[in-house]
C-alpha cells in the first residue's frame, strides 16, 4: 500500500487535500485494486471449475464462448445473471432476503486485504492478521442463515440450518491447525509467518516436522467444510434440496453467492498457501526468488485448487450426521494432537 | 478403539483410490462431438422423419391402418376407367387416385410400423433427425400431389379416417 | 413439519410425490403420490391392434424398453401357441441382456449423482451410448424400439454384429470394475447406503417385492432361473444376491451391489448367447394377422426392476380387450414407505435411489 500511497503523490494538487482524504484514498484505491484482482482470480477459477470437471469425465466443458476453449465463458454467464429479472418473491422477509448475499460475499472478499502476495503486496499487514481471517469466516454463516430463513422456503430452511451447523463445527479444527503454525512463529501476522519460512523448501512448515505436515491435511479437509465444497456440499446439495439455501435467488444475487462459494474457496487456499507452503518464498533451498513472488504465490495456491477441484468430482458426500461425526470426534482429536505435539517441540 | 483408527485408514485409502481412477481419466480423450460442427453419421436404418413417394403410392391405406397413433390421414377415390394406366415403379397398377396424403410428425411415435405394411415401400423413414419447427401445425407434411375430381376437398385436413 | 418432494424434484427419478413428515432430520413418515405420469396405457390399447399395442409398452418402462416389450410378446405368443425359431430366441436374450445393463448403468449412474458424487454418471452414460448404437443400427432407434415383434423380430442384426458385440463386451468388464474402485468400494459412498434403508426379508416377501431389490434383501428369486421362459434354462449364469457385507442385509449398498453384480453376469449370457447364434430367418413366425384365440393369459418376465407381468384377455378379435400390467416398481413403493420411517432427509434419496423407480412403469 506504500507504494500506492507514492504513487498517488504525482497526482496534482494531492497535497492540498485535507488529511482524512489523504488516509482514505490509498485504502480505497488498493482495496479496489484486490478486489478487481480477486474478481478476475475467480472469474479463472469457474472456468477452470468446468474444464477440470469436463475432463474428468471425459467431456469437453465449454468451448464456444470467446473463442479458444471458451476462455470466456464465465464472462457471459455474469452478464447473463445481470441481465436476469430480479425476483424477490412476496412472502420473504425482503430486507434479510435482500442483505444476505452482500453479508456473504463480504465475509469472502474483506479478508484479501491481509493475504501477503507478494515481499510488498499485501493491502496492510495487520499484526493480527491470521485471526482476522478466521474471524471473517465466521461471519458468512450469519448470511448463510440469513439466507436460509429469509427465503420462507423449508428447504431453504434446512440448507441454511445445515450450513451454520458445519461451518461452526469445522472452524474449530481450521483454527486448531492454524496453532500448530502460529506457535513456532510466534505471531498472528501474515508477514512474520511468510518470512518465517523463508530459506527454501525445507523450511515451509509442511515439510518442517511431521506434527505441521498432518496439520496442513487437517487444515485442507476442515477448510474445504467452510467454503462447503463436496464432499461437504450438504448446504448446496442439489440432488437433496435443490439448491440449498440459494433456491429462492437469482439473478444477480445469485451469482453473488456464486462468486463467493469461489473467492471463499480461493481465500483458504491462499491462507494454506501463506501458513503451510512459504507463501511467496522460493521452492529452492538456497532461497533465491527465480520466479516472482505474486506468480509463485498463485502456483501454489492454484495447485491446491486443482486438488480441490479433484475431490470434488470423485467423491460422494458425506450426510450431516457423518459430518459432524467427522469434525468432532476426528479432525478436532488429531489436531489437538498435533498442537500437543508443536507445543512439546517449541520447549525442547 | 481399534475399529476408530481403521475407519479413518480405510476413508484415507478409498478416497485416494477414488481420486487415483478419477485423475485417470483427466488424461483420455473426451467422447464428445462438438454438436452443430461434427455430427455423427446417422446408421441407414435409424428411424426418423417420414418420407412418401408419392408417385409409388397405390393409395391403399395399410399405413393408416396400422399406424397406433393414427398420424396418417388419407383420402381417396376411384380412378376413371378413362384414364391412362399409371404403374408404380415396380409394375403395380395404382387404381386408386390419392388427393390427400398427410402425416402429421408431431403425433407420430416412430415405430415404423408403417413402413413395414407398405407393398410397394414408398413410405419410409429417413434418417432426417432436424426439422424443427415454430409452429406445431406445420409438423403436417402433405404429401399428395393430385387434386381431386369428384370430390370437393375438405379446407382443412381432418384426423385420420379410413 | 411436513415438507414436499414434489414431482419436479431433482432426485425422484420422475414425476414423483413425495410427501414428508418430517421432526427436524428424522423422518417420521415419507407418503408417495404417483399418477403425475398416468397415460392411461392399459385403455388405449384397447383400441389399437396386438403388433401397434408395441410401442406403448416401451414407452412405460423407457430405460429398459426391450424388456417391456419382451413381456407383451412373449404373452401374446404363448395365447396363439407361436414357437420362434433359434436364431429370434438368441436375438431376443442378447437386445433383453444389453438393455438390462443399460438400465443397470443408468441405475448405477443416477445413483451416484443422488449420493453426490458426479463422475460415475458420465462414465455410465459414455459406455451406455455404444448400447445404444448397438440397438441404432440393428432397429433404427436408441430408446423406443418397436424391435420384439409378436411371432418374430423387426430386424436382423447387421452382418459384423456378434463380433462388435464381443468387442465390446471385452472392453466394457473392465469398466465395471472402474466404477466400483470409484464409487461402490468408496468408504463415503459405503457409509451413505450400508446401514440405510433396510428392507428385510419378510418385508420384501410380504409386500411382494421382486428383482434386484429383493435379491438385496438375501432372497435369490429370479423368473429366469425359477420359471425359464426363451430358452433360459440352458444358460449358465449366477444370480448374485445381497450378502450384507458392510451392514445387515437388504440396505442400500446391498441392492445397488446386485445390480453391478447382475451387469457382469448379463455379459456372461450375452457371450453365450452368441456363441449360440445359428442363422435363420427372424420374420419366419411372424402371422400375417394378429388374431389370437378367445382366452386368457398371464405371463411373467424378469426386467431390469423385478418381474414383469402381463396379463391379456382376449375376445378373438384383432385388438385386444384388456391388457393388464403387473409393474414391479409399483410394488416396491409400497415397501419403501415401510423402509424409510425413522432415517434422515439424505437417506430418503438415497433409498428411493436404490429402489431404482421409473415413474412411467408405476403410472404407466
Amino acid at each position: 500500500m506504500q507504494s500506492i500511497a507514492q504513487l498517488l503523490q504525482l497526482i496534482p494538487k494531492y497535497d492540498t487535500l485535507p488529511e482524512i482524504w489523504r488516509l482514505l484514498i490509498p485504502i480505497l484505491v488498493s482495496c479496489l485494486l484486490f478486489f478487481a484482482l480477486m474478481a478476475l482470480a475467480v472469474l479463472f477459477l469457474v472456468w477452470l471449475e468446468r474444464k477440470i470437471s469436463a475432463h474428468i469425465q471425459d467431456r469437453l466443458g465449454p468451448m464456444y464462448v470467446g473463442g479458444w476453449h471458451g476462455w470466456a465463458q464465465t464472462l457471459a454467464d455474469a452478464l447473463k445473471l445481470l441481465l436476469k429479472e430480479d425476483i424477490v418473491p412476496d412472502a420473504t422477509d425482503k430486507l434479510l432476503f435482500k442483505m444476505a448475499p452482500f453479508i456473504v460475499f463480504l465475509g469472502a472478499f474483506a479478508a484479501y486485504v491481509v493475504i501477503p502476495f507478494g515481499v510488498s503486496s499485501i493491502v496492510t499487514d495487520l499484526n493480527i492478521g491470521i485471526l482476522y481471517v478466521v474471524a471473517l469466516g465466521s461471519l458468512s454463516v450469519v448470511g448463510i442463515i440469513m439466507a436460509g430463513w429469509a427465503s420462507n422456503n423449508k428447504y431453504s430452511l434446512y440448507g441454511g440450518m445445515r450450513a451454520a451447523a458445519q461451518i461452526i463445527s469445522y472452524e474449530i479444527p481450521a483454527a486448531v491447525a492454524i496453532m500448530t503454525v502460529i506457535i513456532p512463529v510466534g505471531s498472528l501476522s501474515m508477514v512474520d509467518i511468510v518470512n518465517a519460512q523463508s530459506g527454501g523448501i525445507q523450511n515451509w512448515f509442511i515439510f518442517r516436522n511431521p506434527f505441521t505436515f498432518l496439520a496442513f491435511f487437517i487444515y485442507f479437509i476442515a477448510s474445504l467444510a467452510e467454503v462447503n465444497r463436496t464432499p461437504f456440499d450438504i448446504p448446496e446439495a442439489e440432488s437433496e434440496l435443490v439448491a440449498g439455501f440459494h433456491t429462492e435467488y437469482s439473478g444477480m444475487r445469485f451469482a453473488f453467492f456464486f462468486l463467493a462459494e469461489y473467492a471463499n474457496m480461493l481465500l483458504v487456499t491462499c491462507v494454506a498457501t501463506t501458513l503451510f507452503l512459504g507463501g511467496w518464498t522460493s521452492v529452492l533451498p538456497g532461497g533465491s526468488q527465480l520466479i516472482p513472488g505474486p506468480i509463485l504465490f498463485f502456483l501454489k495456491a492454484f495447485a491446491i485448487i486443482f486438488v480441490q477441484m479433484w475431490l470434488r468430482w470423485s467423491v460422494p458426500r458425506l450426510r450431516v450426521d457423518q459430518l459432524m461425526y467427522l469434525s468432532w470426534k476426528v479432525l478436532l482429536p488429531i489436531s489437538f494432537a498435533l498442537v500437543l505435539g508443536v507445543g512439546w517441540l517449541a520447549v525442547r | 478403539m481399534l475399529s476408530y483408527f481403521k475407519d479413518i485408514g480405510l476413508g484415507i485409502i478409498t478416497v485416494l483410490n477414488s481420486m487415483w481412477v478419477a485423475c485417470r481419466h483427466f488424461f483420455t480423450r473426451s467422447v464428445t462431438l462438438q454438436y452443430p460442427t461434427e455430427k455423427w453419421t446417422m446408421p441407414e436404418r435409424a428411424r426418423a422423419k417420414l418420407f412418401n413417394k408419392i408417385e409409388d403410392c397405390i393409395g391403399c391405406s395399410q399405413c393408416a391402418r396400422v399406424c397406433p397413433t393414427r398420424c396418417i390421414t388419407i383420402k381417396t377415390e376411384k380412378r376413371g376407367k378413362d384414364e391412362p394406366e399409371i404403374l408404380a415403379s415396380d409394375g403395380t397398377p395404382i387404381k386408386l387416385r390419392t388427393y390427400i396424403y398427410d402425416i402429421d410428425m408431431a403425433l407420430c411415435c416412430y415405430c415404423g410400423l408403417c413402413t413395414f405394411s407398405c407393398p410397394t415401400h414408398c413410405l419410409q423413414m429417413t434418417p432426417a433427425y432436424e426439422y424443427s419447427v415454430y409452429a406445431i401445425k406445420d409438423h403436417i407434411y402433405q404429401f399428395a400431389k393430385e387434386k381431386p375430381l369428384s370430390v370437393r376437398a375438405p379446407a382443412e385436413p381432418t384426423t385420420a379416417s379410413f | 413439519m411436513t415438507l414436499n418432494m414434489g414431482p419436479q424434484h431433482p432426485s425422484t427419478h420422475g414425476v414423483l410425490r413425495l410427501e414428508l413428515k418430517t421432526d427436524g432430520e428424522i423422518v417420521a413418515d415419507a407418503i408417495p403420490h404417483i399418477g403425475y405420469l398416468h397415460r392411461c396405457f392399459e385403455k388405449l390399447v384397447e383400441n389399437v391392434e396386438y403388433p401397434g399395442v408395441v410401442p406403448f409398452t416401451d414407452r412405460m418402462d423407457y430405460c429398459a424398453a426391450m424388456n417391456m416389450e419382451l413381456g407383451y410378446v412373449l404373452t401374446v405368443e404363448k395365447l396363439m401357441g407361436i414357437h420362434v425359431n433359434n436364431r429370434v430366441r438368441c436375438l431376443r436374450i442378447i437386445m433383453a441382456e444389453l438393455d438390462r445393463i443399460s438400465s443397470h448403468l443408468i441405475a448405477a449412474g443416477t445413483y451416484g449423482n443422488d449420493i453426490g458424487s458426479f463422475t460415475p454418471f458420465m462414465w455410465c452414460f459414455r459406455d451406455r451410448e455404444t448400447i445404444l448404437d448397438f440397438f441404432e443400427e440393428t432397429c433404427g432407434a436408441r430408446l423406443l424400439y418397436n424391435y420384439n415383434w409378436i411371432g418374430g423380430l423387426m430386424f436382423d442384426v447387421k452382418p459384423g454384429f456378434e463380433k462388435r458385440l464381443i468387442e465390446f463386451i471385452d472392453y466394457f468388464e473392465p469398466q465395471v470394475d472402474n466404477l466400483n474402485k470409484l464409487l461402490s468400494d468408496n468408504f463415503i459412498f459405503i457409509r451413505r447406503t450400508a446401514n440405510v434403508g433396510i428392507i428385510s426379508p419378510e418385508l420384501a416377501k410380504s409386500y411382494g417385492v421382486t428383482g434386484p431389490n429383493l435379491r438385496g434383501s438375501g432372497i435369490k428369486f429370479d423368473v429366469r432361473k425359477d420359471e425359464p421362459y426363451l430358452g433360459y434354462e440352458d444358460f449358465d449364469f449366477e444370480v448374485p444376491v445381497g450378502l450384507g457385507e458392510y451392514g445387515p442385509v437388504g440396505s442400500c449398498w446391498d441392492r445397488y451391489m446386485v445390480r453391478i453384480r447382475e451387469v457382469k453376469e448379463s455379459c456372461k449370457i450375452i457371450r453365450q448367447a452368441v456363441a449360440r447364434l445359428t442363422p435363420g430367418d427372424v420374420h419366419e413366425s411372424i402371422p400375417k394377422r394378429v388374431k389370437p384365440p378367445a382366452g386368457e393369459v398371464y405371463m411373467r418376465t424378469e426386467c431390469p426392476r423385478g418381474e414383469l407381468g402381463y396379463y391379456i384377455v382376449s375376445d378373438g378379435s384383432t385388438k385386444p380387450y384388456r391388457v393388464k400390467v403387473k409393474s414391479p416398481c409399483f410394488t416396491v413403493m409400497s415397501a419403501f414407505r415401510e423402509a424409510s420411517r425413522g432415517t434422515m432427509i439424505a437417506d430418503i434419496i438415497a433409498i428411493l435411489g436404490s429402489i431404482d423407480i421409473v415413474l412411467g412403469e408405476i403410472d404407466r
